[in-house]
C-alpha cells in the first residue's frame, strides 16, 4: 500500500478475472478463476464439475460387465487404459487368472493408446502455445492408431476393449505386422516432432522454469504420472506394482530433473519411444493360447474390497471397489482420477507466472475433463 | 427359474398352476426370508482378518505397538491390508503412517466413502489409500463415521487430501474438521442433498422439466418474484 501512494493515478487493485469455462485451451469446459497482479497471477481458483455425470452413482445400477462402456467416457481420449484399470480391478475381486496371452495384447493396447494420447497432449499444448504445425503432425500419427484399434474392436474413441477375464476376441490376422509397421513410422515422426519444438527456442522460452515444481511438493500435492516423473520422481505403477505383461518386459522410466513444463515435455516423448519399444517386445514375445479366462457367465465377485492402480497416460487410475457379494453390480465404485488429481496442483503451478503461461501450464499436467468431473 | 421359462412357451395348459405355486409357497416357506428380502440391509463390509499364514508386514506391527488401541481391527483381503481405525484416532494413525521410519506413506492416493445405509452402527466407511514412494507398499485406512458426524480432515498431512475430501464432502455430505476449504466440488454451489449416498435417488431430486422457453421465463419470473418478497 505504502509503495503505491505516490501513484494513485493508477489502478494498483487486484484483478479478478475467469478463464473458461468455455475457453479453447482449457481443454474441456474448465473454469479458473484468477487473481492478476497486473499480468502476474497472485492465485487461482480451479472450478470443476460441468461435465459431471455421475459415473460413480450410474455403476451402482449397471451390471459389471457394462460399467466397461461406462469406462470408456472417463478419459475419452484412453478409453482403453480405463477399461483395463476397470477390469483388472473385477479380476482382482474375484481372483481370475487372465490368460497370459491377453495380457500381452492388453498390453500392446495399453502402450497404443499411451501414444495415442500423448500425441494428443503434445498436438495440443503446443498449438496452445502457438505451434501449430506440431497439431497437425501430432493427429496425423495418432489417426494411424485410431486406424489399428478400429480394426482390433471396432471403434475409434470409446474401445469397450477388454472384458472381465480377458478380450473380446483374439487380435485379427495380419494385425500385429501393422502395429510393427506403425511403430517404424512413429519412431521417425517422433524425430520430427524433436525437431520442431526441442531445440526451438520460442518454445524453450515458453515451456523452461515454467510451473517448476519439486519432487516432494508434487508427491504431497498428488501430482501423479508424466507430470510426477518430470519432478524427478521415478514413480510409475507398471513398474512398482506391475499388472499386465509389464513385470515380463523389459522398458525404462522417464525421469526429468527440474520438474518444469519443458522437463514434462521431455519425459513424455521418451515415454512414446518407450511405449514402441514394450509395444515391439509385446508383440514379439505374444504367447499363443486363449484370450479368456473361464469366467462364469453371470459376473458376481464375493463380498469384499479392493483398490487397483494402474498406470493410465495421465497417471495413477485407481478403481475402489466394493462388492456386498450379492447383487450384480457393485456396491459402490470409486474411480481414482489421475486428471483430478493432477488439476489440484495447477494453483500451486501457476502462482507468480504470466497470464499466458497459465495456458502452457494447463497444457502440461494434460488433464481430460471427461476424468476430471466424471 | 426353469419354470418361470417354460411358462410362456408351454402356456395354456398350465396357467392356474404356475402362478399359485410361488404364491402359496412364498408364505409357508419363507415369511422370515421374505421379510429380510423386503429392506435388504447391507451386512456391511466383511473385512475379513488376516489368514493364517499371512505375515502382518512390520509396519502394522509397529503400528498397533505404538498406538496400542487405535486399531479396531487388521484385514486382509486379495493382497490388501486395511487398518480399521478405532473412533476418534484417525488423525494419529495417519500421521504416525506418514512420518514413520518403516512406514512412510508420503503420498495419498485417494479418499473416498462408502454408504453402508442401514448397518447397525456408522453408516459411512471413509477410505484413504495410502501409498509410499520410498517404499513401495500400500495401505488403506479405513474409519467410520456417523451420519452428521464430522472426522478430522487429512489435507493438513497430505495436501492432496484437500479435493479429494471436498469431493467426499459434496457426495456424502461428511464434514471434515480443519479442511483448509470446505466446499462442494463437482456439483453447483447451491446443490441440495449429497448424490453419493444410498437413499439418494438415481434419477435426481426431481427436476424442473423446462420444455419451452415460456417454461424459462415463467421460471425467472418465479424466482425474481420471489426476491422481492423476501
Amino acid at each position: 500500500m505504502e509503495r503505491d501512494a505516490g501513484r494513485s493515478m493508477f489502478d494498483t487493485d487486484e484483478l479478478v478475472i475467469n478463464m473458461g469455462p468455455q475457453h479453447p485451451a482449457t481443454h474441456g469446459v474448465l473454469r479458473v478463476v484468477l487473481k492478476l497482479d497486473g499480468e502476474k497471477v497472485v492465485d487461482a481458483d480451479v472450478v470443476i464439475g460441468y461435465l459431471h455425470r455421475g459415473v460413480e452413482k450410474l455403476t451402482e445400477n449397471r451390471d459389471w460387465t457394462q460399467i466397461v462402456l461406462l469406462t470408456d467416457r472417463l478419459d475419452y481420449v484412453a478409453s482403453a487404459a480405463a477399461n483395463l484399470a476397470y477390469v483388472e480391478t473385477v479380476e482382482k475381486l474375484m481372483s481370475i487368472e487372465v490368460p497370459r496371452r491377453a495380457r500381452y495384447v492388453r498390453t500392446i493396447l495399453a502402450e497404443l493408446q499411451r501414444l495415442a494420447s500423448h500425441l494428443v497432449w503434445l498436438g495440443s499444448h503446443a498449438m496452445d502455445i502457438g505451434a501449430i504445425t506440431v497439431f497437425l503432425y501430432c493427429l496425423r500419427e495418432r489417426e494411424l492408431i485410431l486406424d489399428l484399434f478400429e480394426e482390433y474392436c471396432g471403434a475409434r474413441l470409446t474401445y469397450n476393449s477388454m472384458r472381465i477375464g480377458g478380450l473380446p476376441q483374439d487380435v485379427p490376422s495380419g494385425w500385429l505386422p501393422k502395429v510393427l509397421r506403425f511403430c517404424d513410422v512413429q519412431e521417425e515422426k517422433l524425430a520430427e516432432y524433436e525437431t520442431l519444438l526441442t531445440h526451438n527456442r520460442i518454445w524453450l522460452q515458453r515451456t523452461r522454469g515454467i510451473g517448476a515444481i519439486t519432487g516432494q511438493a508434487a508427491i504431497a500435492v498428488g501430482l501423479c504420472g508424466p507430470s510426477l516423473r518430470g519432478s524427478g520422481v521415478p514413480r510409475d505403477v507398471r513398474k512398482d506394482e506391475p499388472y499386465a505383461a509389464y513385470d515380463e518386459i523389459p522398458f525404462d522410466i522417464a525421469v526429468g530433473a527440474n520438474g518444469d513444463t519443458y522437463d514434462r515435455y521431455l519425459v513424455r516423448l521418451e515415454e512414446m519411444r518407450q511405449s514402441m519399444r514394450i509395444v515391439r517386445q509385446a508383440v514379439e514375445g505374444l504367447p499363443e493360447g486363449p484370450v479368456m479366462a473361464k469366467v462364469p457367465r453371470l459376473i458376481k465377485p464375493p463380498a469384499g474390497e479392493t483398490y487397483h492402480a494402474n498406470e493410465s497416460p495421465k497417471g495413477e487410475i485407481g478403481f475402489f471397489i466394493a462388492s456386498d457379494g450379492r447383487s450384480t453390480s457393485p456396491y459402490r465404485l470409486r474411480v481414482r482420477p489421475p486428471s483430478f488429481c493432477n488439476l489440484q496442483a495447477l494453483p500451486q503451478l501457476v502462482r507468480g507466472h504470466l497470464v499466458a503461461d497459465v495456458i502452457a501450464i494447463i497444457g502440461t499436467i494434460d488433464i481430460v475433463l471427461g476424468e476430471v468431473d466424471r | 427359474m426353469p419354470e418361470n421359462d417354460q411358462n410362456p412357451t408351454g402356456g395354456a395348459p398350465r396357467p392356474p398352476a404356475a402362478p399359485a405355486k410361488p404364491a402359496a409357497a412364498a408364505p409357508a416357506k419363507a415369511a422370515g426370508a421374505a421379510k429380510e428380502k423386503a429392506p435388504p440391509p447391507p451386512p456391511g463390509p466383511p473385512d475379513p482378518p488376516p489368514p493364517d499364514g499371512v505375515a502382518v508386514p512390520a509396519f502394522l506391527e509397529e503400528l498397533q505397538s505404538t498406538l496400542p488401541g487405535a486399531i479396531a481391527q487388521l484385514s486382509y483381503w486379495v493382497g490388501d491390508w486395511t487398518v480399521i481405525v478405532a473412533p476418534g484416532r484417525l488423525r494419529e494413525v495417519a500421521a504416525h503412517l506418514r512420518d514413520a521410519e518403516g512406514a512412510r506413506f508420503d503420498y495419498c492416493s485417494d479418499a473416498t466413502a462408502v454408504d453402508w445405509l442401514g448397518r447397525p452402527g456408522p453408516r459411512f466407511d471413509l477410505v484413504y489409500s495410502l501409498y509410499s514412494t520410498a517404499l513401495r507398499h500400500r495401505v488403506r485406512v479405513k474409519s467410520r463415521v456417523d451420519d452428521g458426524e464430522s472426522s478430522p480432515s487429512l489435507a493438513p498431512l497430505w495436501p492432496a487430501a484437500n479435493w479429494l475430501e471436498r469431493e467426499v464432502f459434496d457426495m456424502f455430505g461428511i464434514r471434515f474438521e480443519g479442511h483448509p476449504d470446505l466446499r462442494r466440488i463437482l456439483m453447483p454451489e447451491e446443490w441440495q442433498g449429497h448424490p453419493q449416498r444410498k437413499d439418494y435417488p438415481l434419477e435426481g431430486p426431481g427436476e424442473l422439466i423446462l420444455e419451452s422457453p415460456q417454461d424459462w421465463l415463467r421460471l425467472g419470473q418465479s424466482i425474481k418474484e420471489s426476491e422481492t418478497e423476501s
